[in-house]
């Protein structure tokens, strides 16, 4: 069985390489390139597969579910310019696809264990994109 | 894996009439669908694109070469028009969602190379929402 729980943050980014022209990074990346940055309302869903506990009733507790989200996305995350605040986007290109790797790796040893397995992470940039990255 | 999914929408209308049934059956078949002038949707459609972000640039394509992939081989072609009588694939075959998502597939899988330059990405699965309640989708791998 799998459960997903959502969770939500707001960041600014800026899509751009520094060896690359102005011009050229306005082709690769379009208006996600603008030197100041801009901002969006992320959701993030997370689903794991597991068995459903028979005393519980639970695959797994929802509350601490909810607090690893917090600890390890959302409060490093909410409210944050990711290319000045969040490691690795100093260096890494903080694009939709590279976020969700990022919260992937964030989250599987935390959420992968002997009772569940991490198996998808899913986030919207906006209503019209979103990146899933699978096991 | 990962993949990105971005959406896109389109207003279309249509009517869904079988050559092959007589009035009679079409109007039991498709109900309400069958009324004689069509009706119309906004539809949204998923295209879901598989690939590694590439190591430079974060991503797994440009944006930009589905964008326009979508806009000059679907949209144009869909958006704002009666599907039954301006969409030349839809002469002989009925506009349902599922026939209008392997349409959609079709041209996506026929324009993918040529829009995708030097990108590895591959399509892997397009998803037509007629409504907010019913959609199709069809994985390409």
């Amino acid at each position: 069985m799998v459960i997903t729980r959502k969770a939500e943050f707001s960041a600014s980014h800026v899509c751009r390489i520094d060896s690359l022209s102005d011009a050229e990074n306005r082709k690769l990346f379009g208006e996600e390139a603008n030197p100041n940055g801009h901002g969006h309302n992320y959701i993030l869903e997370v689903s794991i597969e597991g068995s459903v506990d028979p005393v519980t009733g639970m695959v797994m507790n929802l509350k601490e579910l909810k607090d690893i989200l917090d600890e390890e996305i959302v409060q490093p995350m909410d409210h944050r310019f990711l290319n000045k605040e969040v490691q690795p986007f100093d260096t890494v290109v903080p694009t939709t696809a590279n976020l969700a790797q990022e919260i992937w790796r964030r989250l599987e040893n935390r959420l992968t264990g002997s009772n569940t397995t991490l198996v998808r992470v899913r986030i919207h940039e906006t209503q019209d994109l979103y990146v899933d990255v699978t096991s | 894996m990962t993949t990105l999914t971005r959406r896109y929408h389109f207003s279309a209308s249509h009517r869904l009439d079988s050559a092959a049934l007589s009035p009679a059956e079409n109007e039991r078949l498709f109900g309400k669908c069958n009324h004689p002038f069509g009706h119309g949707h906004d539809y949204v459609l998923e295209v879901t694109v598989a690939g590694e972000p590439d190591a430079v640039s974060g991503l797994i394509v440009p944006l930009w070469r589905i964008d326009n992939l979508v806009a000059d081989k679907i949209l144009r072609l869909f958006h704002n028009r009666y599907i039954n009588l301006d969409v030349e694939q839809f002469a002989h075959l009925v506009p349902t969602t599922e026939n209008v998502t392997q349409v959609v597939a079709d041209l996506l899988r026929r324009n993918w190379r040529e829009h995708m330059g030097e990108s590895t990405a591959r399509p892997a699965r397009v998803c037509v929402e007629e409504t907010g309640r019913n959609s199709c989708e069809i994985c390409l791998n």
